[in-house]
């Protein structure tokens, strides 16, 4: 066989081996939509972690985490800054916030805001922007699904081909299994993914200095500047590094995906005992670093930083090696691109489409439209990816700015009872207008400091100001004792 | 709700301060542990760290609250 066959086959193999799981993970479950979109809250703690860490290691920190530590360096090391540290916060937060899902029967994050402060114009404004920030999530998982297949398979087939495979089957094992799929297709996605990174983040640094250790020693004495912030970059000292560690730290969760997840767990000992053990998984980042490194070495001077670790690994490995990075990657892209689809879909459908506009729809009614929108949006988000070349990367960073917003919403109506719904109300209105204007005028870093964070810094002072000028909430819903 | 004991908050804030508000005085490549930079061997250290942290504040509040 030819290199590009074997590759292909193993990519192939890969690919439909992981969605066949995905399609038979619903196969024993009716599907109304509470089992749809939360599982019926009965995941354990293998399937919890199981969909933490998948949704959380996407192409992003695949492609991201080393092409920031071959174009940028030092600065790279927030990614290991803050995914531990947002553990510490989920650890907090998260059981709390499963403690009112269970007892209100909240499915997602708007349903959240909608029993903490009573307003449908809230939760919907909470549902648009987090539909507004996950798109540019779907969108890169799909570009980068494109961007690994291609040079994977010796670019035999082309990314468009391969994001309307990829599409096609994620919408497919959404549409039948819902967060079930997500889950189970992360199995296979998270053992090829931790193996690759161990092998390729050992080997590289093997095969061309002899050790992680002495291209660490080689990469200090030819570009000592690289290894520390601000790296390669002009602007990304230590008051960046702060403010985009705690600014993603509090963001993480506050993705609807991630908090819609809370919800699918049986307890919230399930949630607590995760949250203790996930920070250790980010150990197999630290391989993807080594790759990203060693790159900057070998093969200097490209203009992409994310096709660094790719082009490497083309370079030195055998066919099979690339067709199992491959594969693995395409996984990579469509569990997370799967869970951006059926939380986008729930949420237009659940906290927008019916409270405004179809009042009298019931749950089996909101489930169907909630899948026939996983097609819908499966096709145009294809199609923008595929016709578009937009910089997706500032994009994600307004994501992320623009879902940590939630936060004090979230955080202050568990923990304080003077928060109002005008507060929340116009310090989220407040805070993503900020980071909106900051970061679209390429203002980011402003002053050195990450603007997401200072727009969620306004966020919280209005917040805390008008809820003192305003009455406490009527009714206030808050979870009573933890349950254990 | 209950609120976090304070322990509980002293603990979970180790974390940030090492990984997050020292950074000026860990942000340097020398000296090497274990042939890795030191910056980079510091944030590994306390991704295992953090975990050991969120294992003493789950101890301090079911201690709390088994009461």
């Amino acid at each position: 066989m030819s290199p590009s066959a074997i590759a292909l086959t193993l990519i192939f193999v890969i690919v439909a081996c992981g969605s066949a799981l995905g399609f038979y993970a619903g196969t024993r479950h009716k599907m109304s939509l509470e089992q749809w979109t939360v599982g019926s809250r009965g995941f354990g703690p293998l399937l919890m972690w199981l969909l933490m860490a998948g949704e959380i290691y996407t192409t992003f920190s695949f492609l991201g985490a080393s092409g920031w530590a071959y174009s940028r360096g030092g600065p790279a090391l927030y990614i290991l800054g803050y995914l531990p540290l947002s553990y510490v916060i989920s650890f907090f937060i998260l059981p709390p916030v499963w403690e009112l899902g269970r007892q209100h029967g909240l499915q997602t994050q708007p349903d959240f805001f909608l029993a903490q402060y009573r307003n449908k114009y809230l939760a919907a404004l909470v549902a648009v922007v987090g539909v507004v920030c996950l798109i540019p999530y779907l969108l890169i998982q799909l570009i980068g699904l494109g961007i690994i297949v291609e040079i994977a398979s010796f670019d035999v087939i082309g990314r468009t081909q391969a994001m309307v495979i990829a599409v096609m089957l994620l919408s497919g094992f959404v549409f039948v299994s819902g967060i079930r799929a997500v889950a189970w297709v992360s199995v296979p996605k998270d053992i090829l993914m931790v193996l690759a990174s161990v092998t390729i983040g050992i080997a590289i640094p093997g095969i061309y200095f002899g050790g992680v250790g002495r291209m660490f020693s080689a990469l200090a004495r030819a570009h000592p500047t690289h290894l520390v912030m601000p790296g390669s970059t002009a602007n990304l000292g230590h008051s960046w590094y702060i403010s985009s560690v705690l600014l993603s730290a509090l963001g993480l969760s506050m993705w609807p995906q991630n908090f819609g997840a809370t919800f699918t767990a049986r307890s919230a000992e399930t949630i607590r005992r995760n949250c203790i053990v996930m920070p250790m998984y980010n150990l197999s980042l630290a391989f993807i670093f080594f790759a990203g490194f060693t790159a900057y070495l070998v093969i200097p001077g490209l203009a992409n930083g994310d096709l660094s670790m790719l082009t490497l690994v083309r370079k030195t490995f055998p066919a099979w090696m690339l067709g199992l990075l491959g594969g693995a990657g395409a996984l990579t892209a469509m569990v997370p691109a799967a869970v951006h689809i059926l939380t986008a879909s729930t949420l237009f459908s659940k906290n927008l489409w019916r409270p405004m506009f179809a009042p009298e729809m019931t749950d089996d009614q909101v489930a169907k439209l909630a899948r026939a929108v996983v097609v819908a949006l499966g096709l145009v988000s294809l199609i923008v990816a595929i016709y578009s070349s937009i910089t997706l990367v500032s994009l994600l960073l307004l994501g992320y700015a623009g879902v940590t917003q939630f936060f004090p919403g979230v955080v202050l109506g568990i923990f304080w009872k003077r928060v109002t719904m005008p507060g929340v109300f116009g310090g989220l209105i407040a805070g993503v207008a900020c980071a909106a204007v900051l970061i679209l005028s390429n203002h980011d870093p402003f002053q050195g400091i990450n603007a997401g964070f200072l727009a969620v810094c306004l966020n919280f002072a209005i917040v805390v100001l008008v809820s003192a000028a305003t009455r406490s909430r009527p009714g206030v819903l808050r979870p009573a004792a933890t349950g254990r | 709700m209950n609120r976090p004991s304070l322990p509980a908050v002293v603990v979970a804030l180790i974390p940030f301060c090492a990984i997050c508000f020292s950074v000026s005085v860990w942000d340097r490549i020398y000296p090497m542990v274990l042939g890795l930079p030191f910056n980079f061997f510091w944030l590994l250290a306390w991704i295992v760290l953090t975990s050991v942290c969120l294992w003493i504040v789950y101890r301090i509040e079911s201690g709390r609250n088994s009461e």
